[in-house]
């Protein structure tokens, strides 16, 4: 037991003394594995605002139905239950023909006096209606010809070519997000597999000294991997370091600039991408050592 | 104690290094291992340490059956070896000290045994007053001597030393032999592989010649005599 508690002490001190006593390889691994995690993470956090703008858009497509106007406002308001009632359905804004005027009117503007004299009920030419926005837009036409079998509802009107737009520019968006995360991660990888490589290269003679005076593979193994383990977190940290930095002044010069562009606050995934680095920080860190030093195992 | 049993080593490219090789090194002995460069020597050192295997017959190292030992058993073989290279092979990094000390902390030895047991073994060797330095601050024989203390420092049965004098000036190797005899004296067996003729020449001291993967001469108190 006590041998066990040296070992592990031995271990993570070996591991902590090598990185300063190797400071160039050890700075180099850092820095490798930092600028791989930021040009990944940035395009990541650039894929995620490019999908919250097409978000808002789909959000912003909605189905008009519009209630036959032989029912009076209650009975009308009473048809959301049926429409809630739809899978797709997200949610529901009902508008009485009252408001339904007076958004028209606004619209209108100057010409607005034209409707003057429809304000009384039995007057008011526009019908009671409900907003629909969908969960899926993808699911539009499907959502429709439930809308349309509610007897209720009179009529309905939607864009649907303008989801079909959406739905096509949100896949060529992912398409190519996903292509160019995947060719970002396999170059990362392999830059940061051969820092690693490099870094073990360096140390085989010591790897070698060990393996002749009888140290075990794991006793040899493990303080590469604690090494590792901590510059792949330190690289984790300094690339988040790095992300916050450059994201925050890329949002300032942005917003100062175009003031109506809406971009995600960093602080909505920092969590998020701390933790997605920090993993692949140990993956790459401590997994990549454990790999590279078992070529050098052979002796 | 070592003992080769009619041993054969064919390399990949076709080199036969040993052709029938049989040889026992007995506990507490000093032998010199001669003969000229690709005799075989360097195959013999290797078969002992475990970095290749025989093809034919048996290599017995200290208990171990080097044809049927398990990957995973090499280490503690190798721990009752120690070996002494041309090229000293120090970590350059590291102080003559810790060069030590990393022998032992290999092994797993406790600190406070690490801590007793590296200052006894580099004042053995004579170079205590040298601890705190790094190997490129020291000149080759006093290298040569942390390196023999590495050797000894886990306390093998046995020191292999493989053209321990490769490197060093007339006077420096004869120090360094004259070192390794007194730790033969304190119970180490002690092997040196060398083609150096005057340096076994001053020793009485078992002689292998080997040449052509066979051994050639075996005497002992002799000199570097498969030549005459």
């Amino acid at each position: 037991m006590k041998s066990k508690r040296v070992n592990i002490k031995y271990f993570i001190s070996e591991g902590v003394k090598n990185i300063f006593l190797h400071g160039f390889m050890s700075i180099a691994a850092i820095g490798v594995i930092a600028a791989c995690l930021l040009v990944t993470g940035s395009f990541t956090l650039i894929a995620r605002n490019i999908d919250a703008v097409i978000e808002s858009i789909e959000e912003q497509n909605e189905i008009m139905v519009y209630i036959d106007e032989t029912l009076g406002e209650e009975e009308a308001q009473n048809v959301a239950v049926k429409i809630t009632a739809i899978d797709n359905v997200k949610s529901v804004e009902f508008i009485s023909k009252e408001k339904a005027l007076k958004n028209f009117k606004d619209k209108l503007d100057e010409y607005s006096y034209i409707l003057d004299g429809f304000e009384n009920s039995d007057e008011n030419p526009l019908r009671h209606g409900f907003r629909i926005r969908m969960k899926d837009i993808a699911m539009h036409a499907e959502t429709v010809d439930a809308l349309q079998k509610i007897p209720e509802i009179a009529s309905t009107n939607s864009r649907q070519d303008i989801s079909q737009k959406l739905i096509q520019v949100r896949r060529v968006v992912n398409a190519i997000s996903m292509a160019l995360l995947i060719m970002l991660g396999a170059v990362s990888v392999f830059i940061i597999a051969n820092t690693v490589k490099l870094t073990t290269f360096t140390r085989r003679e010591e790897i070698a000294i060990m393996k002749m005076v009888g140290a075990t593979d794991g006793f040899i193994t493990f303080p590469f991997v604690v090494e590792g383990l901590v510059l792949g977190e330190i690289g984790a940290v300094l690339a988040f370091f790095c992300q916050w930095g450059v994201y925050s002044y890329i949002t300032k010069v942005l917003s100062d600039g175009i003031g109506m562009l809406d971009i995600i606050p960093f602080a909505d995934f920092s969590w998020q991408l701390i933790g997605i680095f920090a993993i692949i920080g140990v993956i790459v860190g401590a997994g990549g050592s454990a790999v590279a030093i078992r070529k050098f195992l052979k002796v | 104690m070592i003992r080769f049993i009619d041993v054969y080593k064919n390399y990949e490219n076709g080199t036969k290094a040993l052709k029938g090789l049989s040889l026992t090194i007995e506990d507490g002995e000093f032998l010199f291992i001669v003969g000229p460069s690709g005799s075989g020597k360097s195959t013999v050192v290797k078969l002992i340490t475990g970095e290749i295997s025989p093809t034919e017959g048996r290599v017995i190292v200290n208990g171990y059956n080097m044809s049927t030992i398990k990957s995973r058993e090499i280490p503690y073989m190798r721990r009752t070896l120690g070996v002494v290279f041309q090229d000293f092979r120090l970590i350059e990094k590291k102080t003559v000290y810790e060069n030590v000390a990393f022998a032992m902390r290999a092994v797993g030895a406790p600190q406070r045994v690490i801590k007793k047991r590296v200052p006894y073994v580099l004042d053995l060797v004579g170079i205590l007053h040298k601890a705190r330095r790094r190997p490129d601050e020291l000149a080759g024989g006093e290298q040569q001597r942390v390196a023999i203390a590495r050797a000894l420092v886990n306390n093998p049965n046995m020191i292999i030393a493989d053209e321990p004098t490769g490197n060093l000036d007339p006077a420096r190797s004869l120090e360094l032999m004259m070192l390794l005899e007194r730790i033969n004296s304190l119970g180490t067996t002690v092997l040196v592989v060398t083609h150096e003729k005057e340096l076994v020449d001053k020793f009485s001291k078992r002689v292998v010649a080997i040449d052509g993967g066979m051994i050639i001469s075996d005497k002992t108190g002799g000199y570097y005599q498969y030549e005459k």
